[in-house]
């Protein structure tokens, strides 16, 4: 067993990680901060923990050592205090934006300058999908965007291919939850503004963009642009991915590519039904799994392709991404504690 | 039985040792409908889609 501790674990991703840590064969949760909870059960802020841990939240001051750490701060609070995190723990999986970038000048410019950019480069990128080798070897793993995360996957197979045209614009319609926004009430997510809402939230210049522009950097400078759209669901990602593909290509093809990236791989399923209902990838059904299920459509005649991504913005967008990095850091079953499989209807 | 491939994707479909002439089965991997056209050799085709005569 493996020592963990959670860092800002009273946010929707600290509960997401405290959910899949108590239920995970090889590790006892020993410690759990939050500022604004401290002294209160775990089950007091997150409420499907009843019964599962004794806990209470403790100040981030009294975090004693641990084996392993996990960052669930706001963006810029990990950065701000690692060399006090590290000290207290070998292994440290951070949840937030500040070790994504490898490159300080990329993280300038997306998020503005970075306290400790010494670090930037000593963490590896923490999506299993595209760095499973840096994984296993690494000490320090940064967490994923999911926004980003679900983009990456969306185009991953295609790029493998080699069918992206890196001269053209690749347009990413994303559809997200409301959980995306936090555990912090505002103006935004009060009921009666948020409930039913197709709420137009970021159409240019995401700052995920950097993420998905380094991962695919050995392809060439990635024009990748996000369009982000709030909607009436809670947990959720739909990530719909506008290319135009080299021309002569059939179905079969898209099927061999995507068989070619994804066979084999524990947590991304290929979803492209010929009949039914469930034809695409839903983000409803993956609700608290660490899956992501990858898709398309493609229309012959034109060219174009709409490749599509879905996941739980807490999961595989966030804690079950951070569960299975740990899973491979520490050479365990990459599918350990992940198996939930969701739930339907 | 020998594993046919679906024509519609390319995937491998499994068909029972007792399937029979005619049978229907889902390809595993993109859904579509297949029609055993054939035990020997196994041949799978698209089926046939509900079709209406109209009464004619």
């Amino acid at each position: 067993m493996i020592r963990a501790g959670v860092v800002g674990a009273s946010g929707y991703a600290g509960g997401e990680l405290l959910r899949l840590l108590l239920g995970h064969p090889r590790v006892e949760v020993i410690q759990a901060t939050s500022q604004s909870s401290m002294g209160k059960f775990l089950h007091q802020v997150h409420p499907h923990l009843r019964g599962r841990t004794t806990l209470r939240f403790i100040s981030p001051d009294a975090l004693q050592p641990c084996d392993v750490l996990f960052l669930a701060l706001p963006h810029g609070e990990a950065q701000t205090h690692i060399e006090q995190y590290t000290a207290l723990a070998g292994t440290i999986i951070d949840l937030s934006a500040d070790f994504r970038l490898r490159d300080p000048a990329a993280y300038a410019a997306a998020y503005g300058n970075h306290a400790a950019p010494d670090w930037l480069p000593r963490f590896a990128y923490g999506l299993p999908e595209i760095n499973r080798p840096a994984l296993r070897e690494t000490r320090f793993a940064s967490g994923v965007g999911c926004n980003a995360a679900a983009t990456i996957l969306a185009l991953r197979a295609v790029r493998d291919a080699g069918w992206l045209d890196v001269s053209q614009p690749i347009i990413a319609d994303v559809k997200v939850g409301s959980s995306e926004a936090g555990s912090n009430p505002g103006e935004s997510s009060h009921h009666p503004a948020r409930a039913g809402v197709v709420r137009p939230f970021q159409l240019t210049g995401h700052r995920h963009e950097a993420e998905i522009r380094q991962a695919f950097a050995s392809s060439g400078p990635l024009d990748v642009r996000l369009s982000v759209t709030s909607v009436e669901m809670v947990r959720g990602v739909s990530a719909a991915v506008h290319v135009t593909l080299p021309p002569g290509l059939a179905e079969r093809d898209l099927w061999n590519a995507y068989r070619a990236t994804w066979n084999g791989e524990p947590f991304v399923r290929i979803v492209h039904e010929k009949t039914g209902i469930h034809r695409h990838p839903e983000p409803r059904l993956l609700a608290g799994t660490n899956y992501a299920d990858v898709g398309w459509e493609y229309d012959p005649a034109s060219g174009r392709a709409v490749l599509l991504c879905a996941l739980d913005n807490l999961g595989k967008g966030a804690a079950g991404t951070a569960v299975q990095c740990m899973n491979l850091m520490y050479g365990f079953e990459e599918t350990s504690g992940l198996s939930f499989g969701g739930f339907y209807p | 039985m020998s594993q046919p491939i679906c024509p519609e994707c390319g995937g491998t479909v499994n068909v029972p040792a007792d399937a029979l002439q005619n049978e229907l089965l889902p390809c595993p991997d993109c859904g579509t409908e297949l029609e055993i056209i054939s035990l020997n050799p196994l041949t799978l085709e698209r089926a046939p889609e509900v079709e209406e005569d109209w009464g004619e």
